[in-house]
């Protein structure tokens, strides 16, 4: 029975967090349906015993206060507790853990581009390991898109000019839907593919298979030569610019006196709209902007590239 | 013996006026007229119109939906008929349904006035609304638009064709009708309720459409900003949404819901006022815990206003947002558990006739309760990462909107027919809508939650195999409920001239419309009703009493 349940009515479970999310769609389903069976069962019974014409005790006044009482307190109780439940998970959901493997996704009309930590790319497939966590790091060249995987139970938007992270644990192999789950125009159902969760042989043999030469630290350290940002961030520059070396995961104080932390996002604003935040000490006009001149997976590749930067050495690895 | 049912005040005297529908026989008299009860009229048969235009939307997209590959469609057609379906049917058809119709109707009649505070204001409103119309059906007639309902930018600003300003102009419009309409009801019912109606006299219909009213008002010209912003930076590329002229795609998105979610409120508040009216009047019983019912109302209209967030829990919005949106819509749903709590203690120890207007309200009920229970999933954040964007929403929303809005509005149609018609429609036809509705409503969407665990995203014009057996089940499910859909207005066509007379109060109800004729005269009533008495000062015990009489009386007399 429960088999046949699962195949009609179950979408594979195949990450560590989809089996969190089950567990509370069936605690709620479980409540409510016994919330629904009750008044429904309510319902006809009181419409079956109090027709008219049956010899019920009938009453126009009632007392009401107690039941009030009872209807809307317990319920409350019921739902804070709903939503502590749900937003832990909601929370485990939100915070990667450090040792994930970054992959890049890129959302364009309509196809998701794809690059993994050794440069190997890929269009509309993700090839992943198993059991080990994963944490994509996202952004869309055009309109907001999103990466649903039903059977990891996670989803998020992909949204232009921002990154969003996604991250999960696949824990059982085998090929799993990619849907694009925000509306994106002509081509939206067509806009997915395949997630391909793979054994450890499986997954290596994958990996060097492959004609790809350069890591994405390898591209960005490439692009930030041939871009000419080395010609003011590099240590041999005579342009005064802000240095990037160890800067990232780092607070970074601003000339209106705001202080940020130099993630991603701060990165990549820098790049394309450089006026945004100014580095305390540095004009505001020595940056021209890279937007229109470098695309998202570029500009992905240049903060791979970044991140690598150690916090001592000067020059490009 | 006490009566059956008391109503709010004395019976009018005899009225020698010609009714409300013969009074005057031009079109102009009918396009010109300020009478809330033409207006009513001149509302119902355009959203009936609009009504069509949307299902037959809907129809195209069940039909493609058949086969997995989608063939009947493109996906072009398909993303602007899910876009016609989604604008046609909210904003030309839910949310002016139960207020503008019902509402026009027997609002000003409950409150004992002779109209709405505005009456030309009131016909103003329907020119806006119809005008926007134009304007919208321009827009579909002209090449459409597939940008959806939500019009989401960047999408919608920058990338999609079509005409998306005659679209979003005309809801622009349209919106200004809806002010103008929750303008309208507001002061009626501050200034216009006959003497000895206090507040807490005002049957909860009144309650519902005032708060209806108040979010009308309020959240309404939100839109319009949001909708002027897109189309400037659509028209202009002035650079609010877009990141690559230097816009937030996510504000858009808070200021769509900071109207639509308060909005989908008024597609349900005025359901829910219809629905207190009837199962009052066909349990022949007060309506359980009135106070509660009323406040509830009020409540659900306040913090419809602070929930809007939970439509962006996956859109990169800070998940504290998250959290606080989330423990609010828990919060929200509170008001409307009690109030179908309290619906159902009011059959308790009631005398329950089963005419068509219940059955449509215990329908309501049912779909009601479990469009508001799916809520809960989708307001607990991980489940509702899951769930957002796929079927399980398109089932939630549609099991209150059309299991809940629509059964009462056709459920308040057959209440109110009878005075708005002077007519009775065939009960056994009734009946069976009623049943056709509920059983292909219920087969048309409850397979569409499963289909939204399973993973299928919405706005899909292909979709997985796996996904067919569930989406053809639906399909048929809709041909049944279009069927459904149909009999109404052909029986209430056919009542217009063959339906049997239907006296003052056919149903022996308590409110204020009830005690003048059907269909009642120009101003409604001959002298001011003075109300004296409860909203539903209705009677168990004595209509049982009643009709133990009536039979005792119809048995030959060999058995007494």
């Amino acid at each position: 029975m429960t088999a046949l349940l699962a195949v009609w009515f179950l979408p594979p479970r195949a990450s560590d967090i989809a089996r969190e999310v089950d567990a509370l769609f069936y605690g709620l389903l479980v409540l409510c349906g016994i919330i629904a069976i009750g008044v429904c069962a309510a319902v006809v019974l009181f419409c079956l015993r109090y027709r008219q014409g049956s010899n019920a005790t009938r009453q126009a006044e009632q007392k009401t206060i107690p039941l009030e009482i009872t209807w809307s307190v317990i319920p409350l109780v019921i739902f804070i507790g709903i939503f502590i439940w749900a937003g832990a998970v909601y929370f485990h959901m939100s915070k990667p853990p450090d040792n994930a493997t970054e992959v890049h996704v890129v959302g364009k009309q309509w196809m998701w581009k794809i690059q993994h930590p050794n440069g190997r790319r890929e269009i509309n497939e993700i090839h992943l390991l198993v059991n080990h966590p994963v944490k994509l790091l996202m952004t869309s060249q055009d309109v907001i898109h999103d990466v649903f995987v039903p059977a990891f139970r996670t989803k998020q938007d992909v949204v232009p000019g921002r990154y969003t992270i996604e991250w999960f644990t696949p824990i059982k192999t085998g090929d799993y839907h990619l849907f694009c789950a925000e509306y994106c125009g002509d081509g939206h159902s067509r806009m997915g593919g395949w997630v391909h969760v793979l054994a450890p042989d499986a997954y290596a043999k994958w990996l060097a298979d492959t004609s790809t030469t350069e890591t994405v630290v390898a591209a960005g350290a490439r692009l930030f030569q041939a871009r000419g940002c080395a010609g003011c961030h590099g240590p041999n520059a005579t342009v005064h610019a802000p240095p990037l070396n160890g800067i990232f995961g780092h607070p970074v104080a601003l000339s209106t006196g705001k202080t940020v932390i130099a993630d991603e996002q701060y990165i990549h604003d820098s790049i394309l709209q450089p006026k945004k935040d100014i580095v305390a000490g540095y004009p505001d006009n020595l940056m021209p902007t890279y937007q229109g001149q470098l695309g998202e997976e570029e500009v992905m590749e240049l903060i791979g590239y970044i991140k690598a930067l150690g916090s001592t050495s000067g020059g490009v690895p | 013996m006490n009566a059956i049912a008391t109503p709010q005040a004395a019976p009018q005297p005899p009225i020698h006026e010609p009714n409300y529908l013969v009074v005057e026989n031009t079109v102009r008299s009918w396009l010109l007229t300020t009478d809330h009860k033409r207006i009513g009229i001149l509302y119902m048969i355009s959203i009936t119109l609009f009504f069509l235009v949307g299902g037959a939307a809907a129809t195209l997209m069940r039909l493609n939906l058949l086969t997995p590959q989608g063939a009947l469609v493109t996906s072009t057609t398909y993303n602007k008929l899910f876009t016609i379906h989604g604008v046609i049917m909210v904003w030309f058809f839910l949310i002016p349904s139960v207020p503008t119709v019902i509402g026009n109707f027997v609002l000003p009649m409950m409150l004992g006035a002779r109209d709405v505070a505005f009456p030309r204001l009131n016909l103003a409103s329907w020119y806006l609304f119809v005008g926007g119309g134009a304007f919208a059906l321009w827009a579909i007639i002209a090449g459409g638009v597939d940008t959806g309902w939500t019009f989401y930018t960047p999408y919608s600003s920058t990338y999609a064709n079509g005409h998306v300003i005659a679209m979003a102009t005309g809801i622009f419009i349209a919106g200004f009708g809806s002010i103008a309409t929750g303008l309208n009801f507001i002061v009626t019912v501050h200034k216009m309720r006959a003497p000895g109606l206090t507040w807490h006299k005002l049957p909860l219909f009144v309650w519902s459409m005032y708060s209806t009213s108040v979010i009308l008002v309020l959240a309404t010209p939100v839109l319009a900003i949001t909708l002027v912003l897109m189309a400037l930076e659509r028209a202009f590329g002035i650079g609010i949404f877009d990141p690559a002229i230097g816009g937030d795609p996510l504000l858009f998105q808070h200021l769509f819901w900071f109207y639509s979610h308060p909005a989908v409120y008024i597609m349900i508040l005025p359901g829910m006022g219809v629905v207190s009216e009837i199962i009052a009047c066909f349990s022949r019983k007060a309506v359980f815990g009135y106070y509660f019912v009323a406040y509830s109302s009020v409540a659900i209209a306040v913090l419809g206003f602070v929930v809007w967030g939970h439509h962006m829990f996956v859109s990169s919005q800070s998940i504290y947002a998250g959290m606080v949106f989330s423990i609010l819509s828990f919060l929200v749903s509170i008001p409307s558990a009690i109030k179908v709590f309290n619906w159902t203690a009011t059959l308790y120890r009631g005398s329950i006739w089963f005419q068509t207007p219940f059955l449509y309200v215990l329908g309501f009920i049912g779909l009601f309760t479990i469009g508001g229970l799916t809520g809960l999933f989708l307001a607990a954040l991980a489940v509702d990462v899951h769930l957002t964007d796929t079927y399980f929403v398109i089932a939630h929303f549609h099991y209150i909107m059309v299991g809940g809005m629509v059964m009462a509005y056709l459920g308040g149609l057959h209440y109110w027919w009878p005075k708005i018609s002077g007519r009775m429609y065939p009960e056994l036809l009734a009946k069976l809508s009623a049943l056709f509705i509920f059983a292909g409503f219920n087969l048309t969407f409850f397979p569409q939650f499963i289909l939204g665990y399973l993973g299928m995203p919405r706005r899909y014009h292909a979709y997985a195999p796996e996904f067919q057996v569930l989406n053809v089940l639906s399909t048929a499910g809709a041909s049944i409920l279009a069927i459904g859909y149909f009999l109404p207005l052909a029986y209430f066509l056919w009542s217009l001239r063959y339906g049997k007379v239907a006296g003052r109060n056919p149903w022996n109800a308590t409110g204020l419309e009830w005690t003048t004729d059907s269909p009642p005269p120009k101003h409604n009533f001959a002298v001011v009703p003075v109300v004296t008495e409860p909203p539903y000062a209705y009677d168990p015990v004595a209509a049982e009493e009643a009709l133990a009489a009536e039979r005792k009386q119809r048995e030959p007399a060999y058995v007494r």
